[in-house]
């Protein structure tokens, strides 16, 4: 186990490593934030004060090191346009699109889950194929032209649910939270909703799949030979089973329900990591831009040892101990 | 549960299979899994129920337990089980008896169990479906059933997940299950071939001194007729969903009636070997979707003649002995 993890761990680093040099090469190409950050009726003297100050004069190479010298000591640079340091700026974020993250993710689950769990068991019923044909909505609609139909009918034509923000927060363990407070969650409701619908579609086809495939297996026929009730069949015998692709693709979709909410934090200005990294895009704040695809990443890899670890806890074929 | 039963009729066998027709109403056509199968199993006694892959014994088996999936339908005849026709029970009647007066052990150990829970509760939930008894007791009841198997330290070993014991070890976990409620009748679905020889003869040996005592009736399905030989009081022999010959298993065995139980012990050279595959028969199995008319043995049989495009009747040729033959092999009989 503590082999397996320590494996894990320096395979993280190499990811992390690799990723750096990209994410800071790849940002370095696009563009000149000097451009941007000066005004235009700067003299050369300023100028040139500025980009020494920023460490734009030195080669890309020894930039990089400097980045990196500092990066492991949770420094991840400061922000040109608000002078403060990048890490802080996105952790101060980070809450907001965390709680609109899990949101989506516990909805979809709670909606999926059932959904799929009819629509494996009674496939032909009409019931099923509604589930089945909205679900191929949920995988196709764009998620901003959704957001933006979710606008118009709840907030715009029905005015029950706010449009934008996070509304009321409470704050607990030095963060502000919406989803303590009703009107926060009035708040929560349409960005994940909105950020879910790809999610639910997911969880109720693989529930369904793998009700389908597990009801042919013979443990549970073997399970109903028994004389077991048709409940416990199902929701012991079967329901265990699917739990395990559940939570693993809805684990390893948790990154990119991170990634994805910067559409969603956009249309209803969900003050989270998103709206923040597309502001810094828009004036190419690059400390802020790099500081965020290495908290990206950072997530990936950490959700994806989660996932496994989890992975093993609910299928005791994969146990990481050695024994 | 059991109390639903007409108890008037307890001198009836333990099960009587009269006509059983079970169908697959598939894309392709209606597949004749079971199409007229008849056998009775007497209490305390064992049955042997052979033929080749394909034949409907599996069907057969699943029939009896209530547990023909769609597309699958038992479409005629009837099952009677202590006398009362198991179609007329309602599904909460069915599951009340299932696992509990009627068990079932499948022909795969490895895909028996459920591979996400442990042996004890899966052993303890089948205790707790049929009786209101506390889980500890429950627990001692399924401990018990595992040392009677011959799983050492069962304590221990109900605390596993089935992929931590070997093929064999989990069949006799699929034994044990079945014996928790000592079953009236169990249907054993060639709950041997899949292990090793010594293994296989343990795990008989120990049915057949359980049966004695307890008294339970066994279907027991096989390839291998040498441990029909060895462990049945009779046998019935199946041929593309019907069955063409029953009677007591030493009879049968040693001057069968059907040319098709000949062709099978044709070739087997000593009935004490075990582990011997039926003997390949000359010919196709006939495809289930369309049977030719008549005897479905046809196209194969030495025997065959004209008459043979009416399909025979299951009839009694000798006392105690049925075959579904215009032509058995009578003179054999008489010499013996
Ligand atoms: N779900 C199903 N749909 C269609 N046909 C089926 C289905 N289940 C079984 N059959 C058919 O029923 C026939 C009998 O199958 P069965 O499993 O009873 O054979 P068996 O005698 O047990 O064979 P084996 O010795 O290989 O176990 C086969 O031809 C099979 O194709
Ligand atoms: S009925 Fe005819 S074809 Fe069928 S087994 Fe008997 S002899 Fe052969
Ligand atoms: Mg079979």
């Amino acid at each position: 186990m503590s082999v397996y993890l320590l494996r894990r761990l320096i395979q993280a680093a190499g990811v992390v490593l690799a990723m750096s040099i990209i994410v800071f090469v790849g940002v370095f190409a696009i563009g000149d934030p000097v451009e941007i950050l000066i005004s235009p009726d700067a003299d050369q003297f300023e100028r040139e004060r500025a980009i020494i100050a920023l460490g734009l004069d030195l080669p890309l190479w020894q930039q990089y090191l400097i980045f990196l010298g500092k990066a492991v000591q949770g420094d991840l640079g400061r922000s040109f346009v608000f002078n403060e340091p990048a890490l802080q700026l996105i952790l101060q974020r980070m809450p907001a699109t965390l709680e609109l993250a899990f949101a989506a993710t516990f909805g979809a689950i709670l909606i999926g889950l059932p959904l799929g769990l009819y629509a494996g068991l009674k496939p032909n019923s009409v019931g099923s194929k509604a589930i089945m044909a909205g679900s191929i909505l949920g995988f196709s609609l764009p998620t901003f032209w959704v957001g933006l139909m979710l606008i118009m009918v709840f907030a715009v034509q029905l005015g029950w649910l706010p449009s934008t923000g996070r509304g009321e927060t409470v704050e607990i363990l030095g963060t502000r939270w919406s989803f303590l407070t009703w009107n926060g969650l009035t708040h929560l409701a349409m960005p994940a909703l909105n950020l879910a619908l790809f999610k639910i579609s997911l969880v109720i086809r693989l529930t369904r799949a793998g009700v389908r495939e597990t009801m042919l297996m013979d443990y549970v026929k073997f399970a109903r030979a028994k004389g077991l009730s048709p409940f416990r069949v199902t929701f012991v015998h079967v329901f265990k089973n699917i739990l395990i692709p559940v939570v693993t693709v809805t684990g390893l979709e948790f990154g990119s329900t991170i990634a994805f909410s910067v559409v969603t934090e956009s249309i209803f200005a969900w003050p989270g990591m998103g709206k923040l990294i597309i502001d810094s895009i828009n004036v190419l704040d690059r400390p802020v831009i790099v500081a965020y695809l290495m908290i990206v990443v950072l997530m990936f890899i950490t959700i994806n040892l989660v996932v496994d670890l989890m992975y093993s806890v609910l299928d005791p074929r994969v146990r990481l101990d050695s024994k | 549960m059991a109390d639903s039963l007409n108890p008037a009729t307890a001198a009836a066998p333990t099960l009587e299979v009269r006509n059983l027709q079970t169908h697959f109403f598939t894309r392709g056509g209606v597949v004749r899994a079971v199409d007229d199968v008849s056998f009775t199993i007497g209490r305390g006694k064992v049955l042997g129920l052979v033929g080749e892959s394909g034949s409907g014994k599996t069907v057969t088996g699943f029939s009896i337990m209530g547990l023909v999936d769609a597309p699958g339908r038992i479409v005629g005849g009837s099952i009677l089980f202590q006398g009362n026709d198991l179609a007329k029970l309602s599904e909460e009647e069915m599951r009340h008896l299932r696992g509990n007066r009627i068990a079932m052990i499948f022909q795969d150990p490895m895909m028996t169990l459920n591979p996400v829970l442990r042996i004890d509760t899966q052993m303890i939930e089948t205790v707790l479906a049929h009786e209101k008894v506390s889980e500890d007791e429950a627990r001692a009841r399924s401990r018990d059933a595992l040392g009677m198997v011959g799983i050492p330290s069962p304590d221990e070993r109900l605390k596993s997940y089935p992929h931590q014991f070997s093929g064999g070890m989990r069949q006799r976990v699929a034994i044990a299950i079945a014996l928790l409620h000592r079953p009236d009748l169990i249907v054993a679905d060639e709950p041997t071939t899949a292990l090793d020889v010594t293994i296989q003869g343990q795990i008989l040996a120990e049915v057949q001194k359980l049966c004695a005592t307890t008294g339970t009736a066994m279907l027991w399905i096989t390839h291998d007729l040498s441990v029909v030989a060895g462990l049945a009081d009779d046998i019935a022999v199946m041929y593309a969903g019907r069955v063409v010959e029953h009677g007591d298993v030493g009879e049968v065995l040693d001057a069968p009636l059907h040319p098709y139980t000949h062709g099978l012990i044709g070739s087997v050279p000593s009935r004490n070997k075990r582990g011997e595959p039926l003997r390949q028969i000359p010919g196709m199995t006939p495809s289930l979707l369309n049977l030719p008319e008549g005897c479905s043995f046809r196209a194969r049989c030495p025997r065959a003649q004209a008459d043979c495009v009416v399909m025979p009747e299951l009839k009694p040729w000798l006392p105690g002995r049925l075959a579904r033959c215009h032509h058995p092999h009578l003179e054999e009989v008489v010499a013996a």
